[in-house]
């Protein structure tokens, strides 16, 4: 089949963050500083990015302030054409970095945020002082008038919070909220137990979101992720693997998803070794679960999929062992038991330490 | 609330929301917030009459000379257009 050209890419500039949340999205494989593209490489990524189509760049990491080429980089994206959003905890984003964002053409920022209060916030973030740090930020965002992006990442210890989350939103003025519950890959997979909200919480969270979005209509929009471990249906991950969107690890790796470093049989290659349209077009692991043919049942039978196809890989690989397996979350799979097993296990389980990411301490060996 | 234009009001796009030209598919592309939405013959007229001075009322005018609708016809539609963007807050207005 031939795929159509990416519309999104997310470029992890670097794994380097100041916090620590015990669900980040990152491989449990953390790159230190030495494996990072350097600033040209990077350049030419999102030259060659949007030559292929792609519109949209997400500038994230770890924590891309980290990298103290942030402006040069956000300079070089602007100038190949790309919508360029700054995924960012806060952390390392000074009025004056900010000025120069915005002055070579930053169009938006997306700010995460682990809790509503410094107690809770700090506690998640594994970051003391954090909280603090970002609301300052958030005051510049707002007072100079970026595009903002709020984005509240949820599981239990917040949850109940959700009120409070989205009235801070609109303090803040944001145009968004993005109420993300965790999903399970990376960090968060090791922390699942603790992190799995309950039923309640759940049916709960759907309620407030939906009345809120409704109350205001006109003054922020919401993007609400429900933790799909609760869902009939899996979520169509990437909106189809290899079909929308591609992730560039602080590397150079190129990624169908940022969690498929997980699925240990497939090759990825580099934008050191290949070119982005090589590697989109034509590499084995982005033509590996393009379109359904490759669907196993129920999926080849089912009507929806064209709409889900067939879910997440990473979470098939984590949950069932094989990436080819349709989604457990979805209640027609042979293996749905494994996703009811394990809220069943989350549920019973005491409250216990966090396990917060960090880095390795001695560098990774390059191969 | 309501999120319909009134005849006064003049529409725009806020900062962060632009439209190119999609050079590599063609046609014109609406970019957003983590968003990007190709736009339709219909899309693009509208709006490419939103400029933030021109009230909603002129708009509606316009495009029912230009491909000669009535424009009772047409105000619905552009209103859901609009309104579905507003929603999302690609589009603001000046009262
Ligand atoms: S999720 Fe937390 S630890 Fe991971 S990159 Fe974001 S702010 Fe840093
Ligand atoms: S059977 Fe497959 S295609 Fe059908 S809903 Fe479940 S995961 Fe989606």
């Amino acid at each position: 089949m031939t795929a159509p050209p990416p519309i999104a890419m997310l470029a992890e500039l670097t794994h380097r963050c100041p916090l620590a949340c015990p669900y980040c999205s990152n491989p449990t494989d953390l790159l230190t500083r030495d494996h990072e593209l350097d600033t040209e490489t990077w350049a030419d990524v999102f030259r060659q990015a949007a030559e292929m189509g792609v519109l949209q760049l997400h500038i994230s990491g770890g924590e891309p302030a980290s990298r103290p080429d942030l402006v040069e980089l956000t300079q070089a994206a602007a100038e190949a054409g790309l919508y360029t959003n700054l995924i960012t905890s806060g952390v390392g984003l000074t009025p004056k970095r900010l000025d120069a964002l915005e002055q070579v053409g930053l169009d938006h920022i997306q700010l995460s945020l682990q809790g509503t209060t410094a107690d809770l916030a700090d506690w998640i973030g594994g970051y003391k002082g954090g909280f603090d740090r970002k609301m300052k930020v958030a005051t510049e965002i707002k007072n100079r008038g970026i595009p903002l992006t709020l984005n509240a990442v949820m599981h239990r210890h917040n949850l109940d919070d959700l009120e409070r989350t989205i009235e801070m939103a609109v303090d803040l003025g944001a145009r968004r909220l993005e109420v993300a519950c965790v999903q399970f890959h990376g960090w968060a997979e090791t922390n699942r137990d603790q992190l799995l909200p309950t039923l309640e919480q759940t049916k709960e969270a759907k309620r407030i979101v939906s009345e809120a979005e409704n109350r205001l209509r006109g003054t922020m929009a919401f993007d609400f992720v429900p933790p799909d471990y609760y869902s009939d249906f899996p979520k169509a991950c990437m909106g189809g693997w290899g079909s929308t969107g591609l992730n560039v690890t602080p590397d150079g790796t190129v990624l169908p998803c940022h969690a498929a470093e997980s699925i240990p049989h497939l090759k990825f290659d580099n934008v050191r070794d290949r070119t982005l349209s090589e590697i989109w077009y034509k590499s084995e692991a982005f033509n590996a679960y393009r379109g359904t043919d490759w669907l196993p049942d129920p999926c080849q039978s089912c009507d929806r999929k064209e709409i889900d196809f067939g879910g997440c890989r990473c979470q098939a690989l984590a949950l069932v062992g094989d990436a080819s397996a349709t989604d457990p979350v979805c209640h027609k799979s042979p293996h749905h038991q494994k996703v009811v097993q394990a809220l069943e296990a989350a549920m019973n389980t005491p409250e216990q330490d966090l396990v917060y990411r960090k880095l390795p301490t001695v560098s990774k060996q390059v191969v | 609330m309501t999120l319909k234009l009134l005849a006064g009001d003049r529409p725009f796009l806020p900062r962060g929301v632009r439209i190119i030209d999609d050079r590599v598919r063609g046609g014109k592309v609406l970019l957003a917030p983590e968003k990007a939405v190709a736009l339709d013959a219909i899309g693009e007229a509208i709006l490419s009459r939103v400029d933030g001075e021109t009230r909603f009322d002129a708009l509606i005018a316009d495009l029912a000379a230009t491909y000669d609708a009535p424009a009772e016809q047409i105000t619905g539609d552009v209103q859901t257009f609009l309104v579905g963007l507003r929603a999302r807050m690609f589009l603001a207005v000046h009262a």
